[in-house]
């Protein structure tokens, strides 16, 4: 052995160098730990004067080149004042501006307006190896930073935190060969995960060929990975290929367009919409989306939309205002107790037809004449004009009473507000006098004019002495 | 043999015993890697530019000691494994070995001349990516492509850097 060292003194040192460098690596991918002492140590040594060279250099390099481009503006301002006159002259004055406005401006205004939690970081520097896709930038585990935590910019997103040290952090970018985040499609809503090539472009994979994607649309993150929140813009579709399993597509990231200087960490991540195709593709006037009565209506007790689409829900309906008619509460009747008349229901009888001619108006007297107000209001007929409400103005103004003549109390318009009102006291009216309820009043005579003499109720109102 | 070849073979390093002084030893390599993390943000084209591998090649056909070789190409590598999100030791493995082959090559050739340098740095600049790729797949599982005439050019461009990189470290080098 000691012949063997001597003679092969190199090639040992060597041999033991490399086994314990290859034990090395076993021992952290077997165990996925890393050794951060190591790594640490060497990042603490060299951001410092990372950040040090990233201070000098915006402080002497930047004002020097700031010099240099205000010469250039200057004298680009003296020809066009020769050529154009003043007007050009503030055209490109204006276009300067726009040109040169501060990104940090415009970080702020994103993280101002964005419901997650965002920390401002600079990227001091890249990763080392040549096809290597990871930064580093000035804020760490000191100022909050995890690993795991997403990193974009207004654009969109732009990597993620994959080791935080005290004073730095590195971050990975999306288009590292190991980078992955599930992202969704914005227009057609095709799920993917989306994964770095190691150089401009990322790739979208594990969509299925049948699934329909165009170019140009926008991908957004979807939020699967728990690591990005739903929402945040990643990029445009450039190409879309038919492969062998999945689709081939490639995305042309919108966070590293002109390259990343000012970034934010999201520290704690709030889940977005998805934005909608028209909104984020100007430039296409599209209508407004069509009215929706169900949308507008109010909603009916018990959660039932109050604009009655089957004849069930009409049925229910008649049953439910029959109820309250008779100051029934469904659901809360003792065994053997009376149960509310139902003959009282137009056509429940298959020999009774429903009346043909509107029926005059009983002002507050069907808890349930408030129902299609809502539709009323919204301009369109309801689905199921009940007579004696007030969605059927037709009616009202065929038994009106005469104009010198104004009713004690103002029946239900069209136009007018649905008003809370005490319940009725007076008697249903019935058309049918096979269902007249011995005591109820009789119903007014069917005539296509006006009744002489309408059945007005009368409310009780101390202020009116007629 | 011509007189040429032979020449490049079996001519004996003028400074042979002239050695770094300890300090140079440590600044030169973290300039190296200040330069690759720092520079290629404004100039991106620079990234390519392998400057610890160069560090680590000129120290090893200076020194031509094998086991210093190895120490201080481990030691290079190692710093570059701290900066990536690799597992430390895959710079380290690669650098170690460049470090070893180049400080055993300069016992048979004539490393000061300008071709043999050219062509040393090329060759350990391609063994460096291609053996860099290998154990990329072999240890991390990692399915990535091998870009043969990305490499070579890169190679050649390391290689052209090099030679006035190599004279410019030979000045720091005292008398021994």
């Amino acid at each position: 052995m000691d012949f063997f060292l001597s003679r092969y003194r190199n090639l040992s040192v060597l041999l033991i160098v490399i086994v314990a460098q290859l034990l090395l690596i076993a021992y952290q991918v077997k165990s996925n730990k890393d050794v951060p002492m190591l790594r640490v140590w060497a990042v603490t040594a060299v951001t410092p004067v990372e950040a040090s060279l990233e201070f000098i250099r915006r402080h002497t390099w930047g004002y020097v080149a700031d010099y240099f481009v205000l010469l250039n503006v200057r004298s680009q301002n003296e020809k066009l004042k020769q050529e154009n006159g003043q007007l050009k002259l503030d055209n490109q004055y204006l276009k300067s501006e726009l040109s040169t406005a501060d990104r940090a401006r415009a970080l702020s205004v994103f993280q101002s307006r964005s419901p997650s939690k965002f920390l401002a970081a600079r990227v001091i520097g890249n990763g080392t190896g040549a096809n290597s896709k990871v930064v580093f930038v000035d804020r760490g585990a000191a100022s909050a930073v995890e690993n795991g935590m997403a990193v974009v910019t207004p654009d969109g997103i732009v990597g993620k935190v994959v080791d935080a040290y005290p004073t730095a952090s590195l971050v990975m970018l999306i288009t590292d060969g190991n980078f992955a985040a599930g992202v969704v499609s914005e227009k057609n809503h095709v799920r993917g995960t989306l994964k770095g090539v190691g150089h401009g472009q990322c790739q979208v994979d594990y969509v299925q060929n049948e699934e329909k994607l165009d170019v140009g649309e926008w991908f957004y993150t979807s939020g699967d990975d728990r690591i990005f929140p739903k929402g945040f813009p990643v990029g445009q579709v450039t190409v879309v290929r038919t492969g062998k399993t999945f689709k081939e597509i490639y995305v042309n990231p919108s966070g590293l367009q002109g390259g990343a200087e000012e970034v934010l960490i999201v520290l704690q991540g709030v889940h977005q919409p998805i934005p909608d195709a028209a909104s984020a593709a100007p430039g296409y006037k599209i209508l407004a989306a069509p009215t929706d009565a169900s949308a507008q209506t109010p909603q009916a007790e018990g959660g039932q939309p109050s604009v009655l689409v089957t004849d069930a829900d009409r049925l229910r309906e008649q049953y439910k205002q029959a109820g309250a008619a008779q100051n029934h509460v469904f659901g809360e009747g003792t065994p053997g107790s009376k149960p509310p008349d139902f003959t009282k229901i137009q056509g429940i009888r298959g020999s009774t037809p429903p009346p043909l001619t509107p029926k005059p108006v009983v002002p507050n007297a069907q808890p349930g004449a408030t129902a299609n107000t809502g539709a009323a209001q919204t301009g369109k007929p309801p689905l199921n004009p009940q007579p004696g409400t007030a969605a059927n103005p037709g009616a009202t103004s065929a038994i009106k009473p005469p104009a010198s003549k104004p009713p004690a109390t103002e029946p239900v318009s069209a136009s007018a507000p649905p008003k809370t009102r005490p319940r009725p006291t007076a008697p249903i009216l019935i058309t049918d006098p096979t269902d007249a309820d011995p005591d109820a009043t009789p119903p007014p005579p069917k005539s296509e004019k006006p009744a002489p003499k309408p059945p007005v109720i009368r409310q009780p109102n101390p202020g009116n002495h007629d | 043999m011509t007189e040429f070849t032979e020449r490049l073979l079996t001519s004996p390093r003028k400074d042979a015993n002239d050695r770094f002084r300890l300090i140079w030893l440590i600044i030169i390599p973290l300039i190296a890697i200040l330069f690759q993390v720092y520079v290629p943000r404004f100039l991106s084209f620079l990234s390519y530019l392998e400057l610890p591998l160069l560090i680590t090649v000129h120290y090893a056909l200076a020194s031509r000691g094998p086991i210093a070789a190895v120490f201080y190409g481990m030691s290079i590598g190692l710093v570059q494994d701290s900066l990536s999100h690799q597992p430390i030791g895959m710079f380290g493995i690669v650098k170690t070995l460049v470090g070893y082959f180049a400080a055993s090559v300069s016992m048979r050739f004539d490393v000061e001349n300008p071709l043999v340098t050219f062509i040393l740095s090329f060759f350990f600049y391609f063994f460096h990516q291609f053996f860099y790729w290998v154990l990329q797949r072999a240890l991390l599982g990692d399915t990535l492509l091998f870009d043969f005439q990305q490499t070579l050019l890169f190679g050649l461009l390391n290689a052209a850097v090099a030679l006035p990189l190599f004279r410019i470290l030979d000045k720091l080098k005292v008398a021994g």
